[in-house]
């Protein structure tokens, strides 16, 4: 085996998570999370409904986020999910996952496709009602709601009302980082 | 235009990506007798009302559903929004 020597970089090309705060608001990139999708296989709903139970993952209903330990996930779409768990203990996370849904469920790793923006601060509905139509005055704690900012497909994961996750695109992660930082300082 | 969605409630139809006619669900069964004939008619035959239009609409910047909607193509009153899921499931489509 060679010996490779290779720096990771955080979505954004630096060597350490970046954050920046503009006025009340603190835009964080969070990198120790690592992301699967679970889908459903045809007719095996009840079958993965009763693997998550056993391993005490709560998969919840459709538009929300289900916090828990070691992990957490939020729905993504009909009979599909996208698990969260501490990149730490669960790098392999398909692995991870993998014994407890056997051929009920198609496993996904989504890790390093997907930038996490932490968005932290008073008043952020005034933030993303400038970036997307996603009813933030509305969505409390426990909402994922997928939407568009600036033409890039983004979830938001509403942590509290003081707190919200950005998934977007690792590739399109500077954008976003962009669209964020542009409409704090307008809107602060 | 905010369409009802079934799972998440209104959104705005930006958020979507218009297919056509749900007539389209009603694929024919390609090893029948007089496939062409029906291959033909499922891919070119279209009606175009005046009125209410059942339509397939994809929730691309949602839950990636696809959705039955039927909406009227004169007032663009949306009367009605089912998983297209649903309406495949209820003609006797297995998935």
């Amino acid at each position: 085996m060679p010996e490779h020597s290779l720096k990771a970089v955080t979505p954004l090309g630096h060597a350490a998570p970046h954050a920046e705060t503009f006025g009340p608001i603190t835009i964080a990139e969070v990198t120790d999370v690592a992301l699967a999708s679970v889908a459903a296989r045809q007719g095996r709903a009840a079958d993965v409904a009763a693997a998550a139970k056993r391993i005490g993952l709560d998969l919840p209903p459709p538009g929300r986020h289900a916090a828990g330990t070691p992990c957490s996930a939020f729905w993504m779409g009909p009979e599909m999910w996208m698990v969260e768990a501490p990149f730490s203990t669960h790098e392999d996370v398909v692995a991870a996952l993998k014994p407890a849904f056997g051929d009920a469920a198609s496993l996904t790793e989504q890790t390093d496709a997907w930038a996490r923006l932490r968005v932290t601060g008073a008043d952020l509905p005034r933030l993303f009602e400038r970036l997307c139509n996603a009813d933030l005055a509305r969505a409390e704690a426990g909402h994922a709601i997928r939407t568009t900012i600036e033409h890039l497909g983004a979830f938001l994961l509403v942590r509290s009302a003081a707190e919200i996750d950005v998934l977007a695109a690792r590739s399109s992660a500077g954008s976003m980082h962009h669209a964020l930082v542009a409409a704090a300082k307008s809107a602060f | 235009m905010i369409i009802n969605h079934p799972l998440l409630g209104p959104r705005d139809a930006q958020e979507f990506v218009y297919l056509g006619d749900a007539r389209l669900i009603e694929r024919p069964d390609g090893m029948a007798e007089g496939a062409p004939q029906a291959f033909h008619d499922h891919v070119y035959l279209r009606d175009n009302p005046a009125g209410e239009h059942r339509e397939l609409w994809y929730h691309e910047q949602g839950d990636r559903s696809w959705l039955v909607v039927t909406r009227n193509t004169v007032t663009h009153e949306i009367t009605g929004v089912e998983l297209a899921r649903d309406v495949a499931r209820a003609k006797g489509r297995s998935r």
